[in-house]
């Protein structure tokens, strides 16, 4: 400490509210806004950059399906067309009732672009504010949400899943809600064991010292710590929404016939998968291509979020 | 310089009556003992009074774990009291309703130990140290509230040029300088100091240290200086509080204890000191035997007489009160023996 006292005396003159050089060498920073941060992510990282063309693409083509897609694709020429294999005129061959593959493919992403988004921005909606309430308030509030958490994930999720919809009813919308309800409990808990970590931590405490009201604590400085982890959870479960859809149209309690979603088409294909592969493979390779898109552009957002990789 | 620097410290005429009184004080948190066993308390503070003069540094000294961190934020209403008063400015904390407290925060600020802990790393300069001015809507615009922000950026010294840089961008010891911004903010009048430079490399604590002087002078700020380096503590402080195992031992003028240790904790504190000088290291320091008792289970009567050399029977049983020995206030049966001796 000795050192430190002569150490003030010479820093008395010439460092005082002097800023180490580092600093003074170093280049300002002005724009640092989400959207700025988003655009030159999205410049240098060229995968990232892909993946969003390809979402929108996808999105594209589920819009204007009746002008994007070649034939009608409920469609069937049983007599002429059953299992043609892919050509010129029906580029991803035909399925068991003689229907355009590429055109179902189109009207099939329409289903599965809402089923794959919505139900997991539901889900991560309800479960972030159920994981930040038990996290923060803790005590009862905690318990009680925790529980309800626990009989959720006790149960296995299709199973809990086909309940629902077999009591709701198959429609969009009950599968929407079916889906929520499977799903909030994990990010609830993934949420809730962030916010434990953090409201521990010291800026925390200083926004209490300063008076900050509870749910602006959670908004402000518990949150935005926790976007990473919820990104990241966000491109893990659009596939798994996706999935869990086939398997619901598998059940019949899902998307329901004529209309089809890439589930669907995967699960229907999957008894002449030795015989017609095309059946199973364009919605396979459609759903991989889609969820790769979103984990890479999931990557990318998280990363240019990060103020960390910022420079 | 020290020299002078203390000898004004111990007369600083910018002192007046007290500002804070912590009164039989007790903090006790209950940790449960696992399935089926029955909870432990840890007795955090026990019975702690003692007040702090406007515009004076009182430093509270003790090693970790003696609940020097735990009184710091029972001061500021960040853990709530197991019994006990503290008065702020005359008013009893703990009867203040939700409104009167949040408006009576902005005159009691702390900084924080760690620098790398204590801000945002998703928040830019300008947001966290704007927080506590946007909170209690000091100014009606945008505009004043960043001019008040560079304002304080130029008085902790950093670049107002940085005000939209992360925490991340920074040294450790600009962060802290972040850190007091934030605190200053609101102009406080006590400034709850925990371990603020003990986490900074020395050239930067000494930095710190003087800025934390220089802010005190020219804002009139009181200071509760928590820290275990008795070289900073001898620096900054006017008086010294030193505390064992949640219970105060000695308080008293800055200079008396550093000079003429009563109480054997103190002396045994003070005696650890490393030296600076390599020919006074030869000889045998006097150095304290055996843990620190638990918290959970505290010794009988004076809790520092398992460790005490000259502990007596009396120690053992009865618990040693605070009195007046010399000119400060002791907890110490033997206090008069010792001195003797």
């Amino acid at each position: 400490m000795q050192e430190a006292i002569q150490a003030a005396e010479f820093a008395e003159e010439t460092t005082r509210f002097m800023p180490p050089r580092e600093d003074v060498e170093a280049e300002l920073l002005d724009d640092t806004s989400i959207w700025s941060s988003l655009k030159s992510m999205l410049k240098n990282n060229k995968l990232a950059a892909l993946s969003l063309a390809v979402i929108v693409i996808v999105i594209l083509m589920a819009v204007f399906a009746p002008i994007v897609a070649p034939y009608d694709p409920n469609f069937q020429d049983a007599d002429n067309l059953r299992f043609a294999a892919p050509s010129m005129a029906h580029w991803l061959g035909c399925d068991e009732l003689g229907r355009d593959v590429f055109s179902r493919l189109i009207y099939g992403a329409r289903v599965s672009l809402v089923i794959g988004l919505v139900p997991t921005l539901i889900a991560m909606t309800i479960g972030t504010v159920m994981g930040l309430m038990s996290g923060y308030m803790g005590k009862k509030v905690d318990f009680i949400i925790m529980r309800f958490a626990d009989i959720v994930l006790a149960f296995p999720s299709l199973l809990l899943a086909m309940v629902v919809m077999y009591t709701l009813g198959a429609s969009l919308v009950n599968i929407f809600i079916a889906l929520s309800i499977v799903k909030w409990a994990g990010t609830a808990r993934i949420v809730r064991a962030q916010t434990l970590s953090l409201k521990e931590k010291e800026f925390v405490e200083a926004a209490k010292a300063v008076g900050v009201k509870k749910w602006i604590i959670m908004m402000r400085h518990i949150l935005p710590n926790c976007i990473p982890n919820l990104i990241v959870l966000f491109s893990l479960n659009i596939p798994d929404s996706i999935m869990s859809e086939s398997s619901l149209s598998f059940l019949g309690i899902g998307a329901v016939p004529p209309s089809t979603s890439w589930g669907l088409m995967v699960y229907r294909g999957k008894q002449y998968l030795f015989n017609y592969p095309w059946l199973t493979l364009a919605p396979g390779v459609a759903i991989l291509i889609l969820v790769l898109a979103f984990n890479f552009l999931g990557d990318g957002v998280r990363d240019a979020l990060d103020p960390y990789l910022k420079d | 310089m020290t020299q002078a620097l203390l000898e004004k410290n111990a007369e600083n005429p910018a002192v007046k009556g007290d500002l804070l009184e912590v009164d039989h004080v007790v903090k006790e948190f209950k940790v449960s003992g696992g399935f089926r066993k029955s909870s432990a308390v840890v007795h955090a503070v026990s019975d702690v009074s003692f007040s702090i003069r406007e515009g004076e540094t009182l430093a509270m000294v003790g090693e970790s774990g003696c609940g020097k961190s735990t009184m710091g934020r029972l001061i500021l209403q960040l853990l709530e009291l197991t019994s006990g008063t503290i008065r702020f400015e005359g008013r009893d904390l703990g009867e203040l309703s939700g409104e009167e407290l949040r408006h009576i925060r902005k005159k009691m600020q702390i900084i924080f130990q760690d620098p790398y802990a204590s801000l945002n790393p998703r928040m830019n300069v300008f947001q966290i140290i704007s927080e506590p001015l946007t909170t209690h809507r000091v100014y009606a615009t945008q505009k004043e509230t960043e001019e008040r922000v560079r304002e304080l950026m130029r008085i902790v010294g950093i670049r107002p040029e940085f005000i939209n840089r992360y925490p991340h961008q920074f040294s450790g010891g600009q962060r802290q300088r972040i850190g007091i911004a934030r605190a200053l903010a609101l102009n406080p009048k006590l400034v709850v100091c925990d371990e603020p430079v003990s986490a900074l490399d020395v050239s930067i604590q000494a930095q710190i240290l003087n800025l934390l002087h220089d802010l005190q002078k020219e804002m009139q700020l009181t200071y509760l200086f928590i820290s275990h380096d008795l070289g900073v503590v001898r620096y900054i402080s006017d008086r010294v509080c030193v505390m064992f195992l949640g219970k105060l031992c000695e308080i008293g003028q800055t200079e008396d204890i550093f000079k003429d240790p009563l109480h054997p904790y103190t002396q045994f504190l003070l005696a650890a000191v490393p030296k600076p000088d390599p020919h006074l290291r030869r000889e045998k320091k006097a150095l304290l035997k055996g843990e620190m008792p638990s918290p959970v289970n505290p010794p009988s009567g004076c809790r520092f007489h398992t460790r005490c050399p000259y502990a007596t029977d009396r120690c053992i049983q009865e618990e040693p009160q605070m009195r007046e020995v010399r000119g400060r206030r002791v907890a110490c049966h033997n206090v008069e023996c010792l001195t003797i001796q």
